[in-house]
């Protein structure tokens, strides 16, 4: 009838590994609220936001009492705010971002994804303008989050969005005072339509009217399964991961499609991620460190990170009906106990960051590097990491904090979820020169594949 | 709906019988029932099912944890299909 082992093992791997669903995700098309009168644009948001994402937190909580699974996050993403705002003549599009972060208060979800523009091949006027937008309306409203999409795979890199991003990023980190507008801040390339993980989702233009995307969580269950195989070949270091991917993955199956039927809404994918939170226990560095590591970011730790994030991949797929979003390791540093310590020891550095970033989603994540680091300097980390993104066909990310007053050695700590960051030393050089260049750099020739 | 409880906590007399006694006044049918002692912790396993229960899943829950509580120990129940969804193809 029933397996005790196996109960106790589930109910052991939430109570003591931290397995969770990270996170609901709705997803809300608003190509229906463009307007040519702004106001009228922004109560067109924020009736269809709390509408349709009324019962969104109550059902959360009630899968999350019946079956006994943390949900950590239930969240909204909406379609990029550009395509919606170009209509009205509005200059500062501030007062959209309040709309969402009114809707979102509203409905009780912590983040809402979509303040965004898709520019990987030229600006709209209205881009250009949400853009310019940016630090505004992240430093006035509290649970928006921003993404700008600056290169592709298929169009190549608009380095005049990526010179334009660096300076976006300094004026955000300066305008919010300690930063944290920052956090709220992503640049991808290759940015997916269906990422439930904040900060980078929104709700392409590709997707139906409404959706729920779920990501599952996991990297303590991972740790602990890898503990009982120490000194094992990687044959089954990689079988051992995949099982257990596999178990989580079900269970953000069932979850998702139980959130699909009882909110109404059509289930659109399970994101494969292992999302580490700052807990201790919780932690993707504390896998690669239990395959040998004496700290994440020696040497090995890209091989250790694209076998884990391989195996987390063949392990999920079977698991679920669609599998999409980003579904990948992640390593945002300041959400990572392990990370950080690695970080803070020295071992753990841009560099060798930017090389694991070839091996998993999503790219440079929650890093706090110098408050006096140029805008130039950081539009060359991103160009680095689109270049990553585009030429091996995956989406990469850069959300870099450079933090206003602090130097190497510094914390900046942003709380909760989103962490502590030790503040990291970037390369010596200037970049200065490239990045003014602008133009763009052209699509890689296996983008044509047709 | 079918449902698993779990107990863990002390050993104790009459712990089998104080769930079962608050089961049974709701109307939840105990359809399997297992039990050990885990590294000194007495652990039971119940299947039971709510079609008939009296209250709704949620004070079902709190009830079973305010019970657990007073004799210190841990009372949940969650729904079957978690686990199925885990260790079942």
């Amino acid at each position: 009838m029933f397996n005790l082992t196996e109960i106790l093992q589930t109910n052991e791997m939430i109570d003591q590994q931290h397995l969770d669903i990270r996170t609901i995700t709705m997803g809300i098309s608003l190509l229906d609220c463009a307007h040519s009168d702004i106001s009228t644009a922004c109560r067109k948001i924020y009736d269809k936001i709390t509408r349709l994402a009324e019962n969104l937190v109550s059902t959360g909580y009630e899968i999350e009492h019946e079956f006994g699974i943390p949900i950590v996050n239930k969240r909204i993403s909406v379609t990029p705010i550009a395509l919606i705002a170009g209509s009205c003549g509005a200059e500062d599009y501030t007062p959209f971002a309040e709309a969402l972060d009114n809707a979102a208060r509203e409905m009780g979800v912590n983040f809402i994804g979509g303040f965004s523009a898709l520019v990987h091949k030229g600006f709209t006027d209205g881009d250009r303008r949400l853009i310019e937008s940016i630090p505004r309306a992240l430093c006035a409203t509290e649970r928006v989050c921003s993404s700008v999409n600056v290169a592709t795979t298929k169009a190549g890199i608009n380095m005049d969005a990526v010179g334009l991003m660096g300076q976006t990023i300094k004026s955000a980190a300066e305008m919010s005072g300690d930063g944290f507008a920052c956090a709220k801040l992503v640049v991808f390339a290759n940015a997916v339509e269906d990422n439930p993980f904040m900060a980078g989702a929104f709700h392409g233009a590709g997707e139906p009217e409404c959706v729920i995307n779920v990501g599952v969580s996991g990297p303590g269950v991972v740790a602990h399964a890898l503990r009982s195989i120490k000194g094992e070949p990687f044959d089954v270091v990689a079988e051992t991961i995949k099982k257990t991917a596999f178990r989580i993955t079900r269970m953000g199956q069932l979850v998702a499609q139980e959130a699909s039927r009882r909110l109404n809404v059509p289930f659109g994918i399970v994101d494969l991620s292992l999302a580490p939170t700052p807990a201790v226990g919780d932690s993707v560095a504390d896998i690669l460190e239990e395959m040998g590591l004496s700290c994440a970011g020696t040497h090995g730790t890209t091989a250790a990170l694209a076998l884990l994030n391989d195996a987390v991949k063949k392990g999920g797929i079977m698991a679920s009906s669609h599998v999409g979003g980003l579904s990948g390791a992640f390593i945002p540093v300041s959400e990572d106990a392990g990370m950080i310590a690695a970080a803070e020891s020295g071992v753990l550095t841009l560099s060798k960051l930017e090389a694991m970033t070839c091996v998993c989603s999503v790219g440079l994540d929650m890093i706090a590097v110098p408050g006096d680091v140029s805008a130039e300097t950081i539009s060359a980390i991103i160009a680095d990491e689109a270049a990553i993104g585009v030429v091996n066909n995956k989406t990469t990310a850069v959300r870099i904090i450079p933090a206003p007053g602090k130097s190497v050695g510094d914390r900046v700590d942003f709380g909760g979820l989103l962490g502590m960051a030790p503040v990291m030393p970037v390369t010596p050089g200037d970049s200065a020169g490239f990045i003014a260049r602008g133009g763009r750099i052209p699509a890689p020739l296996h983008s044509l594949r047709n | 709906m079918r449902a698993i409880v779990t107990v863990i906590g002390k050993d104790q007399v009459g712990i089998i019988a104080n769930v079962s006694t608050l089961l049974a006044g709701i109307g939840v049918n105990v359809l399997d029932i297992s039990q050990t002692v885990l590294q000194e912790f007495f652990t039971m396993v119940m299947l039971v099912d709510t079609k008939e229960c009296s209250l709704p899943f949620s004070e079902l829950s709190q009830s079973l944890k305010s019970r657990g509580e007073e004799q210190g120990l841990s009372i949940r129940i969650q729904r079957e299909d978690i686990f199925d969804a885990m260790h079942r193809i």
